[in-house]
């Protein structure tokens, strides 16, 4: 794990002394790697006990073709990461997993993508339950403009998963200790919750999305306005969940990737282009996109 | 000089202030190795001097138009032989206006009397002085002011600031004659509702529970005794407005969401248009709608379950009201539910809410602000709609809350007292002032409870 961390801050840092990055690529060309050019995916794309599986998902928006061929596998209790460049098509992708692109007109989306080994896409699927198994925790916070408490009980009160008003107030209350909002805000439950700040709406958000117990939960950024308490408060969380769930992440974070998925996929301008396990694929990536980016070469 | 090349000047001279005052500032701004030091940029500079140079002159010149007529024809008469000027007032006024009527050089009913001519001809030249003399002082004061400032240009002259506060008060100005016509409208109805509560006690206007506003003229008729109760108007204005929003409100607002939740966007491009042409037809058009189609159809449905229905309703004149006013309903709701943020909707889709969960919990709270206010909008259309009620409803106050029956509303009461009457002196036409005040009342009342319901409920999204 030490090693990991040090690839990572030399990555990320991006200013280091010219012979230091020197030695990156030496020691990077020591091994083989799949040259820039090749865009067909690297690495295991299957796992043995598969949650969901997508096969050649193509995704276009009109012309712009925003996701290509990609086949990936998501593990049953296993925390999966997504990385890459801004604009690869990563919350494209996630947002296949539970059909929110259905939403954005002359969005169309090819292959076949399943859950538990049912198509999802399939003609005979009511997106409404899918939506409830297959939870999604948004990039830009988007709280409901109803109070805090609204916010977390509305997933649960239309799921009917509370009889009475303690069990409810009991469902919020775990959600949002769950997402480290409570003790903030458990006096101001009334309180609208477009009143908080940036984090606290993303951590709000954590705790809707939980708060209906999803068995897939799909991360986009979920750490993105967070500082380094909060994003462990979260990342104790994701462990936790993994217990129990499937869980997508996307984030910018590489500490972070390595820090909470066992596998990691690196998209790169919409084709999945390395899947692997987490410490390999920052340690000892074989393409050599992967290898860009997470030096902090990529440009 | 016509009043159309001064202005034309003085917008030229502001220009021209706009150059001389940059200019100006460069020069005086610029030390000998050319560095500005200037507190504000060049053209602030040439925006003061333009403002400082064309404001106080078109200040004159609205003030000058504005008192020019009252004065000249002050003026004038008092010129005029003893003998007119000694004429009744309504007399002395006919004769004004012939007066002005040869000045503006419009044929003139009867015979023109030499004195009358030859007021028009002084007329004439008072009006050839006055235009010289707006012209010359507009013109200086420009000028002045163009000078005055360009002396002032100094590297420290703080020209931004001062260009943002005249911009400021010229806003204030604007919103400041908004608000002083709206209080003059309420002034001038006020004073003649008190002119007929001399006449009628404000109790029993308020309370009266009979309208039937024919005074006798002569004593000895018959059955004209004059009851001013406006009770029974507003109840029909309130029971034929009532009728058109349960007609308006659940037909907009669901064709609202039908088109910007469901329907694809051709099917808008093609509904949303024509639903608002249903606007635009002209309401003596719903007027024959309601009383030749809809209000025969509902005393013959009525007929056939044995309710006797009057051939003029206020079922008939609120339902067509009613269609009348969808398109403020669903136009005003349509666009509001379109501003809600998509990202809303993925949230409540993403915990597995349905489509119609999503549209009940999170989209119509959220647009609530809107659609309450194009249903207040609906609301005073349909108070203040007269011609529907008139073909449709009928003339008789009725003390009623059948929808069945005939009613009259409010408007249409004032219209009937003012139609044909030009002396505004009897409590008859006078009552027409006090019922437009009562109604002013109860839509501010409207809009205020309107307001504070939607501050309540509403869930304001960023
Ligand atoms: N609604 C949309 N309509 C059209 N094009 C879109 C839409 N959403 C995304 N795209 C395009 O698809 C591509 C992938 O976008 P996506 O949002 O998936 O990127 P991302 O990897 O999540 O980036 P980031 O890290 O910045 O969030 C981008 O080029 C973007 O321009
Ligand atoms: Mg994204």
């Amino acid at each position: 794990m030490i090693a990991i961390r040090e690839i990572n801050e030399v990555g990320f840092v991006g200013q280091m002394p010219e012979q230091d990055t020197q030695q990156q690529v030496r020691a990077a060309t020591g091994r083989v790697l799949v040259n820039r050019e090749n865009r067909e995916t690297v690495g295991e794309i299957t796992v043995d006990h598969p949650r969901m599986t997508c096969r050649d998902v193509n995704v276009w928006y009109g012309d712009k073709h925003a996701i290509k061929s990609v086949s990936l596998d998501v593990g049953r209790n296993e925390v999966i990461a997504m990385i890459g460049p801004s604009g690869c098509g990563k919350s494209t992708f996630i947002r296949c997993l539970n059909r929110m692109n259905d939403t954005i007109e002359g969005c169309r989306i090819t292959g076949a993508i399943t859950l538990d080994g049912i198509d999802i896409y399939g003609k005979n699927i009511d997106v409404v339950p899918l939506r409830a198994q297959v939870g999604m925790v948004f990039q830009k916070p988007n709280p409901f403009p109803k109070s805090i408490y609204e916010n977390i009980a509305y997933g649960p009160r239309i799921h009917g998963m509370a009889a009475n008003k303690a069990e409810l107030d009991e469902i919020v209350e775990t959600s949002l200790i769950k997402a480290g909002l409570w003790n903030e805000v458990k006096d101001w439950l009334g309180q609208p919750g477009t009143g908080l700040s940036g984090g606290q709406q993303q951590r709000l958000c954590i705790a809707r999305t939980i708060a209906v117990n999803p068995e897939v939960i799909l991360m986009d950024e979920p750490c993105s306005a967070l500082d380094p308490i909060a994003t462990a408060v979260i990342e104790d969380l994701i462990d936790e969940l993994r217990e129990q769930y499937t869980i997508v992440i996307v984030t910018h974070s590489m500490q972070q990737a390595s820090r909470v998925s066992q596998r990691t996929a690196y998209f790169h301008l919409g084709d999945l282009i390395e899947v692997g396990s987490t410490p390999q694929i920052f340690t000892n990536p074989s393409h050599q996109l992967t290898e860009d980016y997470i030096t902090g070469r990529f440009g | 000089m016509s009043p159309t090349t001064l202005i034309i000047i003085l917008l030229v001279l502001s220009t021209f202030g706009y150059y001389v005052g940059r200019r100006r500032a460069l020069v005086v701004g610029c030390d000998s190795a050319g560095v500005k030091n200037l507190h504000s940029r060049p053209i602030y500079y040439g925006s003061l001097t333009a403002l400082c140079c064309g404001i106080p002159a078109m200040l004159l010149f609205g003030f000058w138009l504005t008192f020019e007529s009252t004065i000249m024809t002050n003026l004038v008469v008092s010129e005029l032989p003893e003998a007119l000027q000694n004429l009744p007032t309504a007399e002395l006024n006919l004769q004004v206006n012939k007066i002005r009527n040869l000045v503006d050089g419009n044929i003139v009913a009867g015979v023109v009397e030499a004195e009358i001519q030859a007021a028009a001809d002084h007329y004439r030249n008072l009006q050839a002085t006055s235009n010289a003399a707006l012209a010359v002082a507009a013109i200086s004061v420009a000028i002045l002011g163009l000078m005055i400032v360009r002396a002032k240009i100094t590297p420290l002259l703080r020209a931004r600031n001062r260009v943002e506060q005249i911009i400021r008060y010229m806003l204030i100005a604007c919103s400041t004659i908004a608000i002083f016509t709206t209080i003059g409208i309420v002034l001038s109805v006020l004073f003649e509702s008190i002119r007929f509560f001399n006449a009628v006690p404000i109790a029993e206007f308020l309370f009266g529970l009979e309208w039937s506003p024919q005074m006798a003229i002569r004593a000895d008729q018959v059955g004209s005794s004059g009851a001013f109760g406006a009770v029974p108007v507003f109840v029909g204005t309130l029971l034929i407005s009532a009728i058109a929003m349960c007609v308006a409100v659940p037909i907009g607002l669901m064709s609202a969401i039908y088109l910007s939740e469901y329907a694809n966007k051709t099917f808008r491009a093609v509904a949303k248009p024509l639903i608002e042409i249903l606007a635009g037809i002209p309401t003596v058009v719903y007027g024959f709608f309601a009383a030749l189609t809809v209000a025969p159809f509902i005393r013959d449905s009525g007929d056939l379950l044995g309710l006797g229905v009057s051939s003029e309703s206020a079922l008939a004149a609120g339902a067509v009201m009613g269609i009348m006013i969808i398109p403020f309903v669903s136009s005003l709701s349509d666009d509001f539910i379109n501003a809600v943020p998509q990202a809303l909707r993925d949230g409540a889709y993403s915990l597995g809410a349905t489509q119609s969960e999503t549209i009940k919990n999170v989209i119509l709270p959220a647009a609530l602000p809107g659609i309450v206010g194009g249903v207040l909008l609906a609301v005073s259309r349909a108070i203040g709609e007269t011609m529907i009620v008139v073909m449709a409803a009928g003339l008789a106050a009725n003390l009623t809350l059948n929808p069945l029956e005939t009613v009259t509303t409010v408007t249409v009461q004032i219209v009937t007292l003012l139609v044909g009457d030009q002396e505004f002196d009897s409590p008859k036409t006078l009552a027409a002032f006090a019922l437009g005040l009562l109604l002013f009342v109860v839509t501010l009342l409207l809009n205020i409870i309107a307001l504070k319901v939607v501050r309540k409920y509403r869930e304001q999204y960023e």
